[in-house]
């Protein structure tokens, strides 16, 4: 017997739904509150930290006992440039998948391919931001701002990762031919994971960054 | 819920210029969103900056809840799959939503208590 | 099971016996003994430790135990019953059950479901062998900040207590997507999900429960890492951190994980109750919905643990007012439960003895509960005996004697023979008395004064003889436990002439339907469901009892490979795990390795 015969023997599903998508859907339900339970803890440290640096410039601001001229670590232009490159791979990946499920192999490998330089391009981006903030003083434990920062995007980070490893396995099998319009599932299901990671960042980036 | 099957798949599926329309959005509110932030950082903000300043948090909120609709909406297929999928990513959502907020009044509500 | 004739069509028949075919299975029902057996050790481990810790308060001012042996007791006491005996019994009966009441073949990851097994089972030796290095986690089974600072606790324990659950967690997400996608889309034809068993419906609930509270603690367990290895903040106020946040996320995961515990227990009652009732659970669609209520109130509760921090009258009064709230949909469903029992004609048969005993004990600490959801009368009890009496009367009288009833009802399904009556009804009374001996004269010592998790008290206290009872109590506690494996092991003896038919207790599920044990395969055809009850509905069709079920060969049924993949996965994510608390980032990297090599291979191995 054939794997294929194997997998059509699977009888359908009491939702009529895929059972592998459903489980990508329930996982990243759950993902929501542990991002919650991150951005809270971020919300909750605002401006409790004990010493700087601190994110944001701040004419007024009580460190080391005094009030004092603070400067912010934030690099806002950066940022926004590995944001908008998050997004627009977000876009790429859709069209990889439409391009998977008519059987467009230049479009979905040539897509699919982006999207992955996307992903890696924005974890440089954040690399060099961590790396950038390390140079300014704001070691993972300087204070609570920074803590909760960099588990907050390291952990974004981390997915972001995970999704660029999972893209790039779907990618080799597209590359070797394994990846034909009845498979599209295995792309679909990893670019669910990867525009997830995608729309959290879009919760990030102005809670995090751009509110003061 | 047993008969809310979806389409099959490759099946209504928006047109390629309705993502790249959805990617030009999302770009130009994201594009909102720091302009927003860098007329609020003014130093003496007058005329539309005014406006701007006290409404910065409301404004982002907007601007990025946007952005996630659309992403959720459209490249995630949210509006055209099933419901069932709708459910296990919006109920979670609202939970994590009032965990936050709840978490940031309780903290700031113990803030007070001298 | 090695009756089964099932041969693989198209791949080398895989051993069907031996440490090898466990260690690979990918069946349910494997998987959902083997959680079992796991969980009854560590309930025993965890009877252990409180037989120690009992003995030391039976009089004052005793030196049986020192202060440093009682914390680690009680702390690991909490731990191995929440989380390594209750949960993986629920397991246990979400493996074996879940498919075979839902009419499948098998849950919808079967490897993510071994998966899930090592890495519990993993997680649980790992935690229990701190007792080897005279380092067992103290804290607490809430492990609050900041005594689990590297200042107040600079020692191994809570080490061992962080990574730990850290690992208990991955099993537990894991094993939720899995059954709730299971749940949804692996129903037979026409088992609607309003047609769905009661235990199925809890059992979901609980999944959802699982889903969205563990990801939060497992949040709270990164920061208190974090703190202790590498000198972050988050729960110490002198680098601005606040040591109450740990006490908002442990209960936003906290509460929820109460109805973790007893929910599925619900559900076992509800399935027991209606069988030996002889007419339907009464109330099914209320049962359905005040589960679903119960659950989602849940998660606006937590700060009823937390009173005592001074939160303020807005909200100690919102949070009051949802837990008193959530004391009406669990009286819906015990006013259920006594409705189903209503004008019944009861068989007084071992099960129904402990879904008795379940709603009496449970509806006591029921009633303590709403106690506490007052903050004025809550500030007399927190952090007394008071809270110990309550909470034990809900998880010993309510969940422990539910699955002893679950352990007695499905024990002739899962082994093919039955337990002994009598010795069941005779465990049943020392077990009830016992446990309120045990339970009961804490609430006394509580309003007295008796602080939670103090090594001793002084004499003349008004404490001295209701200690000594609740010591004689928890004797018989371990009297009774010990008659149920003398039950299980003389009942084992006697199989041959005790076999169990496929449908001993007239059921109405689709379990029953099925010979004892069921096949490997479960159900030769995958049965159509027409309404509730549907193992009542063929009976009456019939005009009688059913007749015995053949077991038949299965051989062109298609059932997934074996896979030893998820273990070496599991091995990995531990091993990444156990990095931070030992050999830093090189056994980190190790872990991570060889999970990744696992996670590739299982993805490319063939399903079969
Ligand atoms: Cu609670």
């Amino acid at each position: 017997m054939s794997h294929a015969d194997a997998h059509a023997m699977h009888p359908p599903t009491a939702t009529g739904l895929d059972t592998r998508k459903l489980a990508i859907w329930t996982f990243i339900g759950s993902e929501c509150l542990f991002f919650a339970s991150l951005i809270s803890t971020y919300l909750v440290y605002k401006g409790k930290s004990l010493v700087g640096p601190l994110p944001h410039d701040a004419s007024q601001c009580m460190l080391d006992g005094r009030m004092q001229q603070c400067e912010g670590v934030f690099e806002i232009p950066l940022v926004t440039f590995g944001t908008a490159v998050l997004l627009f791979s977000s876009y790429f990946v859709v069209k990889a998948l439409s391009g998977a499920q008519r059987g467009n192999r230049k479009q979905l490998i040539g897509w699919l391919s982006a999207t992955v330089v996307g992903g890696l391009f924005f974890v440089g981006m954040q690399v060099y931001e961590f790396y950038h903030f390390f140079h300014k003083g704001l070691g993972y434990t300087t204070n609570v701002f920074s803590a909760s920062f960099y588990t907050l995007t390291g952990f974004h980070g981390t997915h972001v990762t995970l999704g660029v490893i999972w893209l790039s396995t779907v990618l080799v099998l597209a590359i070797r031919g394994k990846l034909p319009p009845e498979k599209a599932l295995n792309l679909e299901l990893a670019a669910l994971y990867w525009h997830f990671v995608d729309v959290v960042w879009i919760v990030i980036f102005p809670v995090v960054y751009l509110m003061k | 819920m047993d008969g809310t099957s979806t389409p099959a798949e490759g099946h209504t599926h928006p047109t390629p210029a309705l993502y790249l329309r959805i990617a030009v959005v999302l770009f130009v509110l994201t594009a909102l969103e720091v302009g927003a932030y860098e007329v609020a950082r003014r130093e003496s903000p007058a005329g539309l900056a005014a406006i701007v300043v006290p409404l910065i948090v409301p404004i982002l909120l907007v601007l990025s809840a946007g952005k996630f609709a659309l992403v959720a909406m459209f490249y995630m297929h949210l509006k055209q799959d099933s419901k069932i999928f709708s459910g296990l990513f919006v109920f979670p959502l609202l939970l994590a939503a009032v965990i936050i907020v709840a978490l940031v009044a309780l903290f700031s509500v113990v803030h007070l208590v001298p | 099971m090695a009756t089964s004739a099932r041969e693989h069509a198209h791949a080398p028949a895989p051993s069907k016996t031996g440490l090898w075919s466990w260690l690979t299975t990918v069946d349910h029902k494997r998987i959902g003994i083997l959680y079992g057996a796991s969980a009854f050790i560590f309930f025993l481990i965890g009877g252990l430790e409180a037989l120690l810790i009992r003995w030391q308060l039976r009089i004052p001012e005793n030196n049986f135990l020192s202060a440093e042996a009682y914390n680690q007791l009680f702390t690991m006491h909490g731990t191995t019953m929440v989380f390594l005996a209750v949960m993986p019994l629920s397991a246990m009966l979400f493996n074996y059950l879940i498919p075979l009441m839902i009419g499948a073949r098998d849950v919808a990851f079967p490897r993510l479901n071994a998966f899930s097994y090592w890495v519990f089972i993993l997680g649980g030796l790992f935690m229990n062998a701190s007792f080897l290095f005279n380092a067992a986690p103290d804290a607490g089974w809430f492990g609050y900040a900041n005594l689990t600072s590297k200042q107040y606790s600079p020692g191994m324990n809570v080490d061992f207590w962080v990574i730990g659950l850290q690992i208990l967690g991955v099993a537990s997400l894991a094993a939720a997507v899995n059954f709730f996608v299971t749940i949804i889309n692996l129903r037979a034809p026409g088992m609607k999900l309003m047609r769905m068993p009661m235990f199925v419906w809890m059992s979901m609930i609980t999944q959802v429960l699982l889903l969205l509270a563990f990801p939060v603690i497992t949040v709270a367990l990164v920061f208190l890492l974090t703190d202790r290895m590498f000198g972050t903040g988050f729960y110490i106020p002198a680098q601005g951190g606040d040591p109450i946040l740990w006490q908002h996320l442990f209960w936003i995961f906290g509460h929820p994980e109460v109805y973790i515990l007893i929910l599925p227990p619900f559900g076992i009652v509800s399935e027991i109750l209606p069988v030996f009732s002889r007419k339907p659970l009464f109330g099914y669609a209320a049962m359905v919905f005040s589960g679903a209520f119960i659950a989602f109130l849940g998660f606006g509760v937590w700060s009823h643990h937390m009173f005592s921090t001074g939160l303020g009258p807005i909200a100690d009064s919102v949070f009051s007012l949802t837990t008193m709230l959530i004391a009406i949909p669990t009286g819906v469903k015990i006013f259920n439960w006594i409705g189903t029992l209503w004008g019944g004609s009861l068989q007084m048969k071992t099960p129904l003895y402990y879904a008795l005993g379940f709603i009496a004990l449970f509806v006591i600490g029921g009633l303590s509960g709403v106690m506490h959801a007052s903050p004025p009368a809550d500030l007399q009890q927190t952090d007394t005996y008071f809270v110990v009496a309550h909470f034990h009367y809900v998880l010993f009288g309510g969940a422990i004697f539910a699955m002893v009833g679950g352990a007695f009802y499905w024990w002739p399904k899962m082994f093919g023979y039955m337990l002994r009556e009598g010795l069941g009804k005779v465990q049943f009374w020392i077990m009830f008395i016992a446990m309120n001996l045990t339970f009961f004269p804490m609430h006394y010592a509580g309003l007295h004064g008796m602080p939670r998790r103090t090594y001793t008290y002084v004499a003349g206290l008004g404490l001295d003889w209701l200690n000594l009872v609740e010591t004689i109590g928890s004797l018989g506690l371990a009297v009774a436990f010990t008659l149920f494996m003398v039950n299980i092991f003389v009942s084992f003896r006697g199989r041959k002439a005790n076999p169990a038919p496929a449908d001993p207790w007239n059921g109405a599920t689709l379990e029953w339907s099925i010979p004892s044990p069921p096949q490997e395969f479960n159900f030769p055809e995958i049965p159509t469901v027409e309404g509730r009850d549907p193992l009542w509905t063929a009976k009456r069709k019939h005009g009688g009892p059913l007749p015995e079920p053949k077991r038949v060969d299965g051989s062109n049924i298609h059932l997934p490979n074996p896979s030893y993949w998820p273990l070496v996965t599991a091995i990995g994510m531990s091993i990444m795990l156990i990095g931070f608390m030992a050999g830093g980032l090189p056994v980190n990297l190790i872990g991570v390795a060889i999970l990744f090599f696992g996670a590739f291979r299982w993805a490319f191995e063939p399903t079969g």
